[in-house]
């Protein structure tokens, strides 16, 4: 049976998303767009869990990643004659040239793996509090500097008229993508030398693991992934400044820590049921019938609800609905060690 | 009159000292608690912003400030003994960065309750606008609360370190600072002084609340939460561990951040948040236990 597990543990997560983007194609319009945000979100998690989820460190960071990637997708797949218009100030580098969808996510996963290089270079000696911290320090700058410098982007407008092609079919490709690439560095020797350190970081060094190495291809490989995932969303919504700050930051912790960090498993249950109640209650915000029954709820009660859910989960099942383990045939005993963040 | 470098006037001087003095209470709060539960409670900005819809609950129906003031205590408190019983203490034993994640989920929970409760415009607190005024002190005109906030912010520390280092339960938060276990083993009641710690700090939030609503009288969901964000990163800074430091990190970015913002042109002091936020990055790569630890004092870093 052991055989069996990595297949299944590959195949169930790209099982859930093809379930999910049968879903989308049966829906109407509307509902397909929450499908297609939810597959979007799966791709975010999943890079977060590359990182947070193998490493142990928490990470406020990563939807800066997520920003610088969709700035340089949205920026350069954007066409020429609308640039002007929405982007005044642009280099004219960036002004006069316009590249394809495809090499717009390639470039946009290069330039957040490239980004991440070189926040983790310095930050990836940190864990606990001091990564906590420092890691939200990068999401306040790159927020910031997004927000004011409109030589690279549209400052505080938003991302209209980059050609919408993220629809059903690239976002649960991409987040297929995403999943295969967690999936493969997880099984990979680096992969596992990140566990060791996880589980116990002084017996990792002991046998010759360098704890700044591994965090730091993890952290680049995930920058990489949100990269891209966010040069998905930007071909999806017209993004902002806004929309990838806080709120993104909160909604995708809650997606991964109540999923379960510590498996990829996890990350795109997380992601896929936080998004469907994450959606479910945004229709209900704008009024709906369920059931029969007339339900609308005020503006706000989507994050109310996550929110509780998110700190229900944290303390009372710590390891996440998944308890933080790969899907397998045959049930092993609970993980002894379930240390989820390092201290 | 200006001072001769950078071109600050005394004002800016002022207002960037009553910033400091607010960001410093505000430290304290956050760190009392990190001493006895190593917990760094990301929702404390929450706590403020709740005793800020107080004040401008009881400002609009028209009474009396000392009415608003008391209701604005009375909920802070209530909220936070609340937040201690039912999220703290079930997490007690976890890792910090659990902790603060966890805090940080309760964060957003209490900001759209808000947001649910009050709508999304704000209210305005206007009962104590006249300390917004400013007074002419030999020919500068300096605002009442930069004064006002400092003075006060003066005499809670100096109640504070009297009641640390003078009195019996003052001398056991210490010690459970220091190390609980310990403590708890030789005779500090633990429940006792986690209460203290949570009440204390409570208090120190309602005394921000108060500030914070004359500087900026529209209360919205989101209020405080910048403050609080830069604060956490002051309290780092300064190092977690002890209060002194705490409370001098805290200081420190809530006057950088008033001098900076008031005497920098706008084109450049945009870019503001990112300066204080690489500084904070720099001073835990160089120095992570802190600016404002000595040598010895920092965390020992278990691997």
């Amino acid at each position: 049976m052991r055989r069996v597990d990595p297949a299944l543990q590959l195949l169930a997560p790209i099982a859930l998303i093809g379930v999910a983007a049968l879903v989308g194609t049966i829906v109407s319009t509307s509902t397909e767009t929450y499908v297609i945000n939810a597959l979007v979100n799966v791709a975010i998690v999943v890079a977060l869990y590359v990182f947070i989820g193998n490493s142990g460190v928490l990470s406020f960071g990563h939807i800066s990643f997520v920003a610088i990637g969709a700035w340089t997708a949205g920026v350069l797949s954007m066409p020429v004659e609308e640039k002007p218009a929405i982007m005044p100030h642009l280099a004219s580098l960036l002004r006069d040239h316009t590249v394809g969808n495809v090499w717009s996510l390639a470039l946009a996963a290069a330039v957040g793996a490239a980004y991440a290089l070189v926040v983790g270079l310095p930050l990836m000696r940190l864990s606990g509090l001091g990564a906590g911290i420092a890691t939200f320090g990068v999401l306040e700058i790159t927020h910031n500097v997004l927000r004011y410098w409109e030589k690279i982007g549209p400052g505080l407008n938003t991302f209209s008229a980059v050609p919408e092609t993220t629809g059903l079919l690239q976002a649960s490709l991409g987040a297929a993508l995403a999943v295969v690439v967690a999936f493969a560095y997880r099984r990979s020797r680096f992969g596992r030398l990140l566990s060791a350190t996880r589980e116990d970081a002084a017996a990792a060094r002991a046998v010759g693991v360098s704890v700044h190495r591994q965090r730091l291809i993890a952290f680049v490989l995930s920058g990489a992934l949100a990269g891209f995932a966010g040069g998905l969303y930007v071909h999806l919504l017209p993004v902002n400044t806004e929309s990838v700050y806080l709120d993104l930051t909160f909604l995708t912790l809650a997606m991964l820590v109540i999923g379960g960090a510590t498996s990829l498993w996890g990350a795109v249950v997380g992601a896929l049921t936080v998004s469907a109640v994450d959606s479910f209650l945004a229709e209900a915000e704008s009024g709906i019938h369920v059931f029969g029954q007339s339900l609308n709820l005020p503006a706000g009660t989507r994050i109310v609800v996550v929110g509780a859910l998110m700190a229900l989960v944290l303390i009372l099942r710590p390891a996440g609905l998944t308890g933080g383990r790969e899907l397998a045939f045959r049930q092993r005993r609970p993980l002894r060690v379930l240390t989820k963040f390092a201290k | 009159m200006t001072v001769a470098i950078l071109g600050i006037d005394w004002q800016t001087l002022a207002d960037a000292i009553g910033l400091g003095a607010i960001y410093a209470l505000m430290a304290v709060g956050i760190g009392l608690v990190f001493g006895v539960l190593r917990l760094v409670n990301f929702a404390y900005g929450q706590l403020v912003m709740a005793g800020a819809y107080a004040l401008a609950f009881a400002s609009e129906r028209g009474w009396p400030v000392s009415v608003g003031i008391a209701l604005c205590f009375a909920v802070v408190l209530a909220l936070s003994v609340l937040m201690d019983q039912v999220v703290f203490r079930p997490l007690r034993g976890q890792s910090p960065a659990v902790m603060l994640v966890a805090t940080f989920a309760v964060a957003f929970l209490l900001q759209s309750i808000a947001l649910l409760w009050f709508g999304p415009l704000g209210k305005i607190s206007a009962s104590l606008a006249t300390l917004n005024q400013p007074v002419t002190i030999s020919g500068v005109d300096i605002r009442k609360i930069a004064i006002v906030a400092t003075i006060l912010a003066a005499v809670c520390l100096l109640i504070l370190v009297l009641l640390l280092g003078r009195t019996r339960v003052g001398l056991h938060m210490r010690a459970a600072a220091m190390d609980f276990r310990t403590a708890e083993l030789l005779g500090v009641r633990a429940g006792r002084v986690i209460g203290a710690a949570v009440l204390i700090s409570g208090l120190l939030a309602a005394v921000v609340a108060v500030m914070l609503t004359v500087q900026t009288p529209l209360v919205t969901p989101d209020f405080a939460l910048r403050d609080t964000i830069l604060v956490l990163a002051g309290v780092v800074l300064g190092g977690m561990n002890r209060l002194v430091p705490a409370t001098l990190g805290g200081f420190a970015i809530g006057f950088a951040s008033g001098l900076l913002g008031g005497a920098l042109p706008t084109d450049q002091s945009q870019y503001l948040p990112s300066f204080l936020f690489a500084a904070v990055i720099l001073v835990l790569l160089v120095r992570p236990g802190g600016l404002f630890t000595r040598e010895g004092q920092q965390a020992v870093e278990r691997v």
